[in-house]
């Protein structure tokens, strides 16, 4: 016997004695779910042994459950020939109940080899990619639509809802956004400075966080930071309206979620994701100077200057050219996973994730696609 | 049912509940006796919930004093707690099936986090129990969210009854069944307490629940139990809002209902 006490082993529950005489197995005491880990590990002591038919003695049973009922129906099936003396009529009757109950009955969904479970796994995997590309393709246009009705019927865009979703997109997002570049800007300039050292050109630590800022990385780590907070937001307020049945009562009302949901969420992401980047890449900016000034003793005044020298209007342009793009794109996509929601609150989970991860990637890659177009178009 | 010197199962004394300065019960008294089946019935809003999520610990109340199986339900240290909440089952309005686990888990849930069983025994168990709540066999490896009503409300009394509980706790368990799938609930609730000797505290609006299945009834109103007793001790009392509820077109049509056709009533 082990020595430390079965969990189910409390004082208050009497206890229950299972001994086998010759045949007989007689229970004494409690047959209750509360001792059924002992039961069921000493009866497997007491029988593995012993083969054929037995007399189960429950004359001496104080209570007996369902479980309890259970494992005495187990043995009679079992054991062909078995029976049962001394029950009382409670035991009789429950013996009876689970005995009706007892039938095959399915547990768990069936299981598959692990080789051909992989591949249909990888198969399920690639049939998947492609629907969902047709479904964000199927979604942009269905938006595109929508939009157009909108802005050419009499009832107009919902401008109210712009604004809300502008501001909880835009405005409540400006202290991370504006944390977040402001350091950038100052790890930039300072791995900048460290290689561009060993060749005496600190100077040109103003290139690096001014081009790379207003080209790249501010308008990127903008995409990717509101990919992160509002691609899920949409995603789960979509999902979760979705759950409640309200989407389906839109409908049933004659409004189209599209253009209630989808189109405000679009736009001001759309409207906010410029002047997001704007802000962000100033912050950058200011983050580098200050760096530059505090550890390279360039003033802010040279800083500037330096700037607007070296820093074509080009690359501002092109930076900002990007952002409705990315922001048209993220709102599409969370909206697009929040639609897609359905049957249960776990769904909201991973649907909330795979808007973020998609979001970002795509964000990724049409940035990449961006690069390719303007260096193709001479802006180097 | 009740024998002389048996003591209640349920006892609540005084209970005071309020949700910052409303009131919902005040000085409310409640005993419920072993065996049997009380329904609990009262207008939207007079705290019938309330009532039982305070008697199963999940709200704390105001004042009062709350004792089940002769124990306090208030305050207490987890492992009286762990005693006690074994021996209640609780289903609750919407099932509150967990519902990124199969039919089957879900009834194991409870099996499995106060005892080590080997899987082969546990899955009979939740076999025979789901055959017992009358589910189909093919109904173990689903998911709640692939469930009709109907079978979400059996799937989730088969995980209350799990642990074979000696108290049973029903949230409106008919609401939201059609009549045919509401008969067919009430003849399990009563044939499960049979079977398994329950005591079965039950909240309903349904008449005709009350008539098949409950042995006495306790009215929530004005913020305490204004009456407890048989539907036809109740139908005879003497309150505006007792009078309606029983004596109502859709009263009068359960009573009808039960007097023409008694038979699944033990």
């Amino acid at each position: 016997m082990p020595d430390t006490a079965p969990p189910d082993a409390r004082s208050d529950a009497p206890a229950l004695d299972i001994s086998l005489e010759g045949g007989t197995l007689r229970f004494v005491g409690r047959l209750s779910i509360a001792r059924i880990s002992e039961t069921e590990r000493r009866l497997h002591e007491l029988l593995d042994t012993v083969e054929g038919p037995l007399l189960i003695d429950l004359s001496k049973v104080s209570r007996i459950d369902t479980v309890g009922a259970w494992m005495v129906h187990r043995l009679l099936r079992d054991r062909p020939g078995s029976a049962v003396v001394g029950a009382s009529a409670d035991a009789e009757r429950l013996i009876l109940e689970v005995a009706a109950a007892d039938r095959p009955c399915e547990m768990r969904p069936a299981h598959e080899p692990f080789l051909t479970r992989e591949l249909e796994r990888l198969g399920r995997y690639m049939i998947l990619a492609w629907v969902n590309f047709t479904a964000i393709l199927g979604f942009i246009g269905l938006s595109i639509i929508s939009a157009w009705n909108a802005f050419t019927s009499r009832r107009g865009v919902r401008w109210g809802a712009v604004t809300v979703q502008m501001e909880q997109v835009g405005v409540n997002a400006l202290g991370i956004i504006g944390l977040m570049s402001f350091l950038i800007g100052i790890v930039l300039a300072q791995q900048g400075a460290v290689q561009l050292r060993q060749f005496g050109a600190e100077i040109f630590v103003i290139n690096l966080v001014g081009r790379a800022t207003f080209r790249e990385l501010g308008i990127l780590l903008t995409a990717i930071m509101v990919a992160g907070r509002s691609a899920s937001a949409f995603a789960a307020q979509i999902g979760s309206m979705k759950l409640a049945e309200e989407v389906d009562a839109m409908r049933t009302i004659g409004l189209d979620p599209i253009e209630v949901l989808v189109l405000p969420r679009t736009i001001a992401l759309i409207l906010m994701m410029p002047l997001l980047a704007f802000y962000a890449s100033i912050l950058a900016i200011i983050g580098g100077g200050l760096f530059t000034w505090i550890s390279l003793d360039i003033p802010p005044a040279t800083y500037v200057q330096r700037l607007r020298e070296v820093v074509p209007m080009a690359d501002f342009w092109i930076g900002m050219s990007k952002a409705p793009v990315f922001g048209a794109i993220i709102a599409i996509i969370g909206c697009h996973q929040g639609f897609k929601v359905s049957g249960n609150a776990e769904s909201v989970g991973q649907r909330t994730t795979q808007a973020v991860v998609e979001a970002i990637f795509l964000v990724i890659v049409l940035d990449a696609v961006f690069a390719v177009f303007y260096s193709a178009l001479g802006f180097n | 049912m009740r024998e002389p010197g048996t003591e209640p199962i349920i006892k609540v004394s005084g209970l005071v509940n309020r949700f910052g300065n409303q009131t919902v019960h005040e000085g409310l008294d409640l005993d419920v006796w072993p065996g049997e089946i009380l329904g609990v019935v009262g207008g939207s809003g007079t705290g019938k919930s309330v009532l039982m999520r305070s008697i199963i610990g999940l709200q704390h109340p105001a004042e009062g004093h709350i004792e089940v199986l002769g124990r306090s339900v208030m305050g207490g240290d987890t492992t009286q707690n762990q005693d006690l909440t074994r021996q209640w089952g609780v289903l609750f309005q919407g099932g509150a099936l967990f519902s990124g686990l199969t039919v089957a888990e879900n009834i194991q849930v409870p099996i499995r986090e106060y005892f080590t069983l080997s899987q082969g025994l546990m899955d009979e168990i939740a076999a025979y129990k789901i055959a017992m709540v009358g589910l189909p066999p093919e109904a173990g490896p689903k998911y709640p969210s692939e469930l009709s009503g109907g079978m979400k409300k059996r799937a989730a009394l088969a995980r209350a009854l799990a642990l074979d509980p000696r108290l049973l706790f029903l949230d409106e368990p008919t609401a939201g069944l059609d009549p045919i799938a509401a008969d067919g609930f009430d003849t399990l609730i009563r044939t499960l307490a049979e079977t398994m000797q329950l005591t079965v505290f039950l909240i309903t609006h349904d008449l005709d629940t009350l008539h098949a299945i409950c042995d006495r009834v306790a009215v929530i109103a004005e913020k305490r139990i204004i009456a407890c007793g048989t539907v036809a001790e109740l139908s005879r009392f003497d309150h505006p809002w007792v009078q309606e509820y029983f004596s109502g077109p859709r009263g009068r049509a359960a009573a009808i209902a039960q007097h023409h056709a008694p038979v699944e009533v033990g």
